[in-house]
């Protein structure tokens, strides 16, 4: 892609002034749906660009939205910015850098959604971009973008942001709706799904950050210019954040079906300091290891394509591992985190995630014993399928993957060797 | 008293949401409470219960929940190191120990002067500019990346230049 359609701050560094939006054909597709166009129409070009969720689970977003429940309003839309998977700091950079574009994207959401109240639900440590954000509506306010009567129509919109208060688990979206009301951030049970109950007990879209920074392009340019980006399947740009041991971390701005080998070696450098690659984590802390083979790096980053070599895309959080990586710590690492965040709502994740914690962290301090291998392979699996939530099901995915490519490396800390 | 001191702001923060559903402020009074006493203390928590007419248990839960709420006074600032997986493969575990030591205090300890606490956290999404942390301050939370031992001490010696001119 010659030009960023998400980053295009990278491109028009001023892009974060209204002005220099406006000038950049800012809110003129916001503007052409809300005058030229009903709800329906929008939500079935969203559908036909095949734009898929791009929080983790890849659900396609106009789908999303045509299950609102007919008929019962007010609805809602929540704009997901909890980012807070590790190793992703996307919605950030759009936020900081092109943030008017992603505004531009809840506004469009909404009109669709019929929504006239949407929040943006930030993570708490982004106290000072939720500020900046704050200031940005109170200028689309000043434009006649937001309020009342929008373009000489009945349609008002107002947008808030709210701020989270440091809970992993609060992006899930139906914690992040228990949150907002002002509860603990803990997940509900699924149906009712928020479009038909969700904030307030009302139909509510909840979309991620960079899902919605995508709608503004997919309207100026329609959904064949949109598929026309990416696979058949997983269509558009994506925002791949790289990390880890890479001469050059950073947010890449790529065509889904990029291979994790032009991502890691060609954008991000190759690894540093001339080592040897050794693993990947695709999608943060949230998916099985990968084991660097070339099969694996000449795999293309898209939905469907990361699952048949026995892992998921998710957020596209490439966290790269080089050979000097052992992953018994590697393990002990992503299971403080989940050991963490795990709400407490549920058994298998509060108690499964606590007792891997303990069995990782002996491991890790020379006192295992060999047997703790298989002991920790038993509880992961006695957590697998049982959790109430993604969260617990994702804790076990780095771990087993883990002890299945990379066994020699738990055996080294827990056997005689030691 | 919240109520007395920051009218408007609790009118600004309660006009976000639908009358009936006030209970939805409670995260952001919970932060003007630390803002105004440093902490969330049990009195903090009835205040703003009686704002929303809620239970104050109802208020009290939270603050456990959520990281960036803290029932116990701690230093004025607390500097929040991420060691997440990403930012420790870049170095974030022993910038974090040579800040300790540097402060001569342990993970999690404050400075005897009181000024600074160093804490371990999560995932900021700062990745790709580790060795990074968040500065939990009286007036917001900012973040600081690309960091070493010296540009830390820096803006330590500069906070603490803060408060004596203050």
């Amino acid at each position: 892609m010659p030009e960023h359609i998400l980053l295009r701050h990278r491109d028009i560094p001023e892009i974060a002034d209204l002005d220099v939006y406006l000038k950049h054909d800012g809110f003129k597709a916001f503007e052409d749906v809300v005058t030229n166009q009903a709800p329906e129409r929008v939500i079935e070009t969203v559908k036909t660009a095949n734009l898929r969720g791009r929080g983790g689970a890849g659900f396609p977003a106009g789908v999303k939205w045509s299950f609102l429940t007919p008929g019962v309003f007010p609805r809602y839309v929540v704009a997901n910015a909890d980012e807070s998977e590790p190793g992703t700091f996307k919605d950030r950079e759009i936020m900081e850098g092109n943030p008017y574009q992603f505004l531009e994207g809840v506004a469009i959401c909404s009109y669709a959604a019929q929504a006239n109240t949407a929040y943006i639900y930030c993570r708490g440590e982004f106290w000072d971009l939720a500020h900046e954000l704050e200031d940005k509506i109170e200028a689309l306010h000043k434009h006649g973008l937001l309020g009342e009567g929008l373009f000489d129509t009945e349609y008002s919109l107002r947008i808030y942001v709210h701020l989270g208060a440091g809970a992993y688990i609060c992006g899930e979206e139906t914690a992040l709706l228990s949150s907002m009301e002002g509860e603990l951030g803990q997940p509900r049970l699924r149906p009712p799904f928020p479009a038909a109950e969700g904030l307030f007990a009302k139909p509510t879209v909840v979309n991620n950050v960079e899902t919605l920074t995508n709608l503004p392009p997919i309207i100026n340019q329609g959904a064949d210019w949109y598929r026309s980006i990416g696979t058949e399947k997983s269509t558009g740009p994506k925002i791949f954040s790289l990390s880890g041991h890479v001469e050059r971390p950073g947010n890449y701005e790529l065509p889904f079906g990029t291979t994790f080998r032009e991502l890691i070696f060609e954008h991000g450098g190759g690894i540093r300091d001339g080592k040897a690659i050794k693993g990947i984590l695709p999608a943060g802390a949230s998916a099985p290891l990968l084991p660097a083979t070339d099969e694996v790096l000449d795999t293309p980053m898209d939905y469907e394509s990361v699952p048949k070599v026995g892992s998921q895309l998710g957020s596209a959080s490439i966290i790269v591992l080089d050979e000097t990586v052992d992953i018994a710590w590697m393990s002990y690492k992503t299971t403080s985190f989940f050991k963490h965040e795990s709400c407490g709502k549920c058994a298998p994740c509060r108690e499964g995630t606590y007792w891997m914690y303990h069995i990782l962290n002996r491991i890790q301090n020379g006192n295992g014993a060999p047997e703790d291998i298989d002991l920790l392979n038993r509880v992961a699996l006695g957590i697998q399928g049982k959790c109430f939530c993604a969260l617990g099901e994702f804790s076990i995915t780095p771990v087993v993957a883990g002890i299945e490519h990379f066994r020699s490396d738990f055996e080294a800390l827990t056997g005689d060797g030691k | 008293m919240l109520v007395d001191k920051y009218p408007k702001e609790i009118d600004r923060i309660l006009n976000k949401f639908p009358p009936e559903r006030k209970r939805a402020a409670t995260l952001p009074l919970l932060y003007l409470a630390q803002r105004e006493y440093g902490h969330v203390s049990k009195e903090a928590i009835r205040e703003v219960a009686g704002i929303l007419d809620v239970d104050p248990t109802q208020v009290g839960g939270l603050v456990g929940f959520y990281t960036l709420l803290h029932s116990k006074p701690g230093g004025k600032y607390r500097i929040q190191v991420c060691t997440d997986l990403p930012c420790a493969l870049r170095g974030a575990e022993k910038f974090a120990e040579e800040l300790c030591d540097n402060l001569q205090i342990k993970m999690g300890e404050t400075t005897d002067d009181g000024l600074i606490t160093v804490e371990e956290v999560k995932c900021l999404a700062g990745c790709d500019k580790a060795p990074m942390f968040q500065l939990q301050a009286p007036d917001g939370i900012h973040y600081f990346e690309n960091q070493d031992l010296e540009s830390a001490m820096e803006l330590i010696e500069e906070l603490r230049q803060r408060g004596n001119d203050a």
